[in-house]
This record gives C-alpha cells, sequence and structure tokens, in this order.
C-alpha cells in the first residue's frame, strides 16, 4: 500500500463557517471547499469557467496529482493552448461536497461529536447541494456570472442544474455524457457498488475508522465493476482481447482453476487497487446517492424542460455513440427537453468506440466541439 | 454561400429568431448571425455537418425534420427556413405545419418537378426523368416528395396558408425572370422559394 494518505495533504481550499442549508433540511456547517484554478481573471471578472467533476474525479483538473503523482483528469483539454484554453479563460474546480480530497465530506469531523468523523452520518447530500456549495466559492471570487459550466458524467449533471438553479449566472453550458435523471440501469450499477462495500469485514457498519481498518476489498469491486461500465466491448477487445498470462501471485500455477489470469482481470485489479488509495469508501457512498437522487424533472412532475423555461443559457449537449451508461438516447431526451424550453442547443453525438471514459480521452472531434462551442459563445458573450 | 440562401436571408428581417432545419455546413446561420445579427439556430441530419458547425462555435443539433420539430413550443421562432429537403422528408404536410406551428413565418425551398425538361423527358423517354437538379436513379433517391410549384400551391392553400412572397430560381440560384406568372415558373423554375405565414397571423 502507498505510504502517503489521502489525509496528510493540504489542500487549497476556503471555508465558510455560516454553512449552508442542504436539500434534506439539515444545516451543514462549516463546510469546506476544496478548489483549485487555471489562468487569470480578467479585470471585467467575465471569462470564468467552472469544471465539475465525475464521480471519482477531483480538483486537480490541469496539474500533477498530489496524491498519485498522476496529470490531471482533464490535462490534455484544459491548459494554454488547448481547447479550454487558460490562455484565455479562468478556469476553477473545485472538490464536491461529499467528497474526499479536502470539501467537507463523511471523512471530517462532525462539530456535535468531539473527535469523531462522520461516517455514514453525513447528511444526504444532492447534486444540487454539490453546486450550491461551488456557488460560495464562486461568490466569494466575486464572480457575478460564469462564462461558462463544463463537466461530464456526474459533472454533467451539476452542469445542468448550475443552469437549472442559477439561470442567470450561467451563460454557457456544456454538460457532456449525461442525463436529464440518473436511469434504472445506473441505480442498479451503483447498488451493486454499495453493496459490495457494504459485503467487506472491514466494513464495520462504516465507522471502519474505529478498527483502523478501510474496507478496501468492497470499495476495489465496486471500482472494477463501476470501471466496466465506462467502458465498451470494443475499446475492451481492442485493449485486452483474451490475452491471458500467468499470475505472478498464484503459486499453484498453470495448471490450477486461477493460475492464469486473462489480462482484462489483471487491468481490473489494478484499477480496483490504485483506487482505495486514494478514494474513502463513505464518500463513495455518499456521492452515488447524490446521482441517484439526480432527477431535473422530479420537481416539475417528471418535466425536465421545465426548470430551463426562458434560459437564456446557450447549451452544447455531448454524447459519444459507445456510451452504454449514459447513451446518446439520454441526451436526445435533454436536448429535446431545452428544445420544448426553446432554450439555444446544440447537440453533438461525437463517433467513438471508448464508451463512456471517451470523454477523458483523445478524440479529435470531441476537441474541436468543445473548442469551438466555447469560441462561439465567447463571441456572443463579447469576451477577449 | 448559395445564391438562393442569399435570396433567403434577404426574406428574414434583422434581429429574429430563425431555426434552420437542414443547415448543412451552417452558411446561413453563419451569415444571418454576422449580417443580420439574428439568433439563428440549425437542425442537421449529418453528424459530420453537425461537428463541423459546432466547432465553428454555431448553435446547431442533431435532429431532423420529421422527428424533432415537434418538441419545440408554438412561435418559438420568427422564421423556420427548410433548404432543398421538402422533396425528402417523410411527412411533407405534416413537416409544413410543424414549421409553422413553431415559427410565424416558414421559409421553403424545394427543386420542382414541373420544369420542363422532367416534362419532355418523361414524355419522350418514357423513363423517369434525370437532370442536373433530378440526378440520382429513381431506386437511389432520397427525393421521395417530388412536387411541382403548382401542387405546392394547392397544398398552401388546402391548409390555409398565405404566401407572402415566392420566386423561381435556377440550380445556382440566380432569381429567374417569370417571377410573375405562375404557369411560367412551373414550367421554367428549376428551383422554388416560397415565404408563407398562416392565416390569421
Amino acid at each position: 500500500m502507498d505510504q502517503t494518505t489521502p489525509t496528510q495533504i493540504e489542500h487549497a481550499h476556503m471555508l465558510f463557517p455560516e454553512g449552508m442549508q442542504l436539500e434534506c433540511g439539515f444545516r451543514l456547517a462549516p463546510v469546506r471547499v476544496a478548489y483549485r484554478t487555471y489562468g487569470t481573471l480578467s479585470a471585467a471578472r467575465d471569462n470564468a469557467i467552472v469544471v465539475c467533476h465525475a464521480l471519482t474525479g477531483d480538483q486537480y483538473l490541469a496539474e500533477t496529482h498530489p496524491l498519485t503523482g498522476k496529470p490531471g483528469w482533464w490535462s490534455r483539454m484544459v491548459g494554454p493552448g488547448l481547447p479550454i484554453d487558460t490562455d484565455r479563460f479562468f478556469v476553477i474546480c473545485m472538490n464536491v461536497l461529499g467528497g474526499c480530497m479536502g470539501s467537507t465530506g463523511p471523512r471530517d469531523p462532525r462539530p456535535d461529536v468531539a473527535g469523531e468523523p462522520w461516517g455514514t452520518d453525513f447528511p444526504p447530500i444532492t447534486i444540487r447541494d454539490m453546486v450550491r456549495a461551488q456557488k460560495l466559492v464562486v461568490d466569494a471570487l466575486g464572480i457575478a456570472r460564469l462564462f461558462a459550466v463544463v463537466g461530464g458524467s456526474m459533472g454533467g449533471m451539476q452542469v445542468l442544474e448550475w443552469a437549472a438553479t442559477f439561470p442567470d449566472m450561467v451563460f454557457a453550458a456544456m454538460p457532456i455524457a449525461t442525463s436529464p435523471f440518473h436511469s434504472a440501469q445506473n441505480i442498479a450499477f451503483n447498488e451493486v457498488s454499495r453493496q459490495a462495500i457494504f459485503a467487506d469485514p472491514d466494513w464495520h457498519g462504516g465507522r471502519y475508522w474505529e478498527q483502523d481498518a478501510v474496507p478496501a476489498r468492497g470499495l476495489a469491486v465496486a471500482r472494477m465493476m463501476a470501471h466496466i461500465t465506462y467502458l465498451s466491448e470494443e475499446a475492451l477487445t481492442r485493449k485486452f482481447g483474451r490475452r491471458v498470462r500467468r499470475d505472478p501471485y498464484n503459486q499453484a500455477g498453470a495448471m490450477s482453476l486461477f493460475g492464469e489470469i486473462f489480462e482484462v482481470e489483471s487491468y481490473l485489479r489494478h484499477q480496483g487497487s490504485s483506487f482505495v488509495r486514494r478514494f474513502d469508501a463513505n464518500s463513495y457512498l455518499t456521492i452515488t446517492r447524490a446521482m441517484d437522487y439526480f432527477d431535473l424533472g422530479a420537481d416539475h412532475d417528471g418535466d425536465p424542460s421545465r426548470p430551463f423555461h426562458g434560459t437564456r443559457t446557450r447549451f452544447c449537449i455531448v454524447s459519444f455513440t459507445s456510451d452504454w451508461l449514459f447513451p446518446t438516447s439520454q441526451a436526445r431526451l435533454l436536448a429535446r427537453a431545452l428544445n420544448r424550453a426553446a432554450a439555444n442547443v446544440s447537440f453533438v453525438e461525437i463517433d467513438s468506440d471508448k464508451g463512456h471514459d471517451a470523454f477523458l480521452l483523445d478524440e479529435p472531434d470531441f476537441d474541436r466541439t468543445v473548442r469551438g462551442f466555447l469560441s462561439g459563445a465567447a463571441e456572443h458573450a463579447r469576451i477577449g | 454561400m448559395r445564391l438562393d440562401q442569399r435570396l433567403i436571408a434577404d426574406m428574414i428581417r434583422p434581429g429574429t429568431r430563425v431555426l434552420d432545419i437542414g443547415s448543412g455546413d451552417g452558411a446561413l446561420l453563419d451569415y444571418l448571425f454576422r449580417t443580420r445579427g439574428c439568433d439563428a439556430r440549425g437542425i442537421e441530419i449529418d453528424m459530420r455537418e453537425v461537428t463541423r458547425s459546432v466547432a465553428h462555435g454555431l448553435p446547431v443539433m442533431h435532429g431532423d425534420a420529421d422527428h424533432d420539430l415537434a418538441h419545440y413550443p408554438d412561435e418559438a421562432f420568427d422564421y423556420v427556413v427548410l433548404q432543398r429537403t421538402l422533396q425528402a422528408v417523410e411527412r411533407p404536410r405534416e413537416v409544413l405545419r410543424q414549421m409553422l406551428r413553431i415559427g410565424r413565418h416558414a421559409i421553403v425551398s424545394f427543386p420542382n418537378f414541373g420544369h420542363w425538361q422532367l416534362r419532355l423527358k418523361l414524355l419522350t423517354s418514357g423513363r423517369m426523368p434525370m437532370t442536373a437538379v433530378w440526378h440520382t436513379p429513381w431506386y437511389q433517391t432520397p427525393n421521395i416528395h417530388p412536387c411541382t410549384i403548382l401542387d405546392f400551391l394547392m397544398l398552401c392553400r388546402e391548409e390555409g396558408y398565405v404566401v407572402e412572397q415566392w420566386m423561381a430560381v435556377d440550380e445556382d440560384g440566380e432569381r429567374a425572370p417569370w417571377r410573375r406568372s405562375i404557369r411560367l415558373a412551373n414550367l421554367f423554375g428549376e428551383q422554388a422559394l416560397f415565404l408563407l405565414r398562416r392565416r390569421g397571423h
């Protein structure tokens, strides 16, 4: 196991002692939001872009991650001269509420019981709560209107919630590989992930810190299962096919049932074990639950267009052909909901065999779409 | 931009909301935004064209005339444009109805099947006519609902649409001289261009 634990790193953050009222009715205080910025805020404060991260992402968008030592999760998209050009735009990325990379979450000490973290008692949060926490930072930075909000997957849900909750603050919105509500199939996948965590003997009813343990097996299985949903059959076949190799950890040798392992198995095990080093199980539960609750139409008789009536935000919806977790059919539901609201909508389906993860990977058409949409919007917003 | 697109643009008042169905490379959208200050958006069926348009900063969504117009609210636009596509949609009458529901005006262009060359070729050869405008064989053509200028006028009458402007143009988009006579236009016009509105609007 890696010796650095996530809690040892000091993340840049803002602290809001007065906290915030959550949708569940609970008043969470204090609230801390860890964030990173890239580029320079213009004198007119009109060039800010909020990038929202996905389920297991964090604020380390375009720089080496302090914990993993790997490049930021969207460093191929965000930077000087890149599609989200930091020579031109001021980019803010914040760890979501309920996360484990410096923003208030289940691993933080609870104010009412000395010396004890929240754990499973952390209040249920929603995507809208995440967005309201981000707005605290945006307000504190003195930014009255965001030029754009961009994000994929759960980040796309936050983009939609930004545009629905603070329509006058969002000039352009780019929801990528996302949906107007979390589908039954996706809730089902999340449930399998959670059950894997619950089934780990090291789970200890969510109070694993008391035993100085982490439910690493359960969290790794959750990650392995979820990771399959981020890929596609084509991508798995291309990367691994049916290739087999000797399992170095299996002493019994090739004659035993698991003496050899498929490369795809080895890959998933690696994904699982590296994930548990940087993620907290209770955070995983809190955030997956927030995704499950996401439904733009929930407060509007099931009509996801209603939150957008009268909106002046320019939208660009992007989906990917091989994404079966957030398929194009769901993006189309979103596009049509925005049409019903007479919103200004672009809608592109990018041809890719890389599955849901395509938004993080090298897709030149996607890069061109991001760059073009932002440039076009900047022209309409009359910013540099 | 094609000349007939210039004629379409001339029908559109500055600063209005426009939906261009079948926006292609987005040339009309770009022109309307830059020279007319219009809020111009597109729908395009070809994903490559959609990606190209969005990459040029134009608001275009993937979709088509038959399936995507029903999702817009009434009078969401001042003009809804359908260029050279009416003959290729599944249900032209329904598409026109949707255009004049979501838009205060409809601008429609289509190739005229009443052109003299088509009439002559069918009469003399007894086979489906092929011309510069109608250049794909019957088994391959996407043009499943060809009509003549007179046919289109009859449909407008039946549906209660007011023809505010019409003109016949040749294939290159040059405006044809027979603008006074519908019968001459139906014989000599290669493309027709109509500006419609609903009666009582």
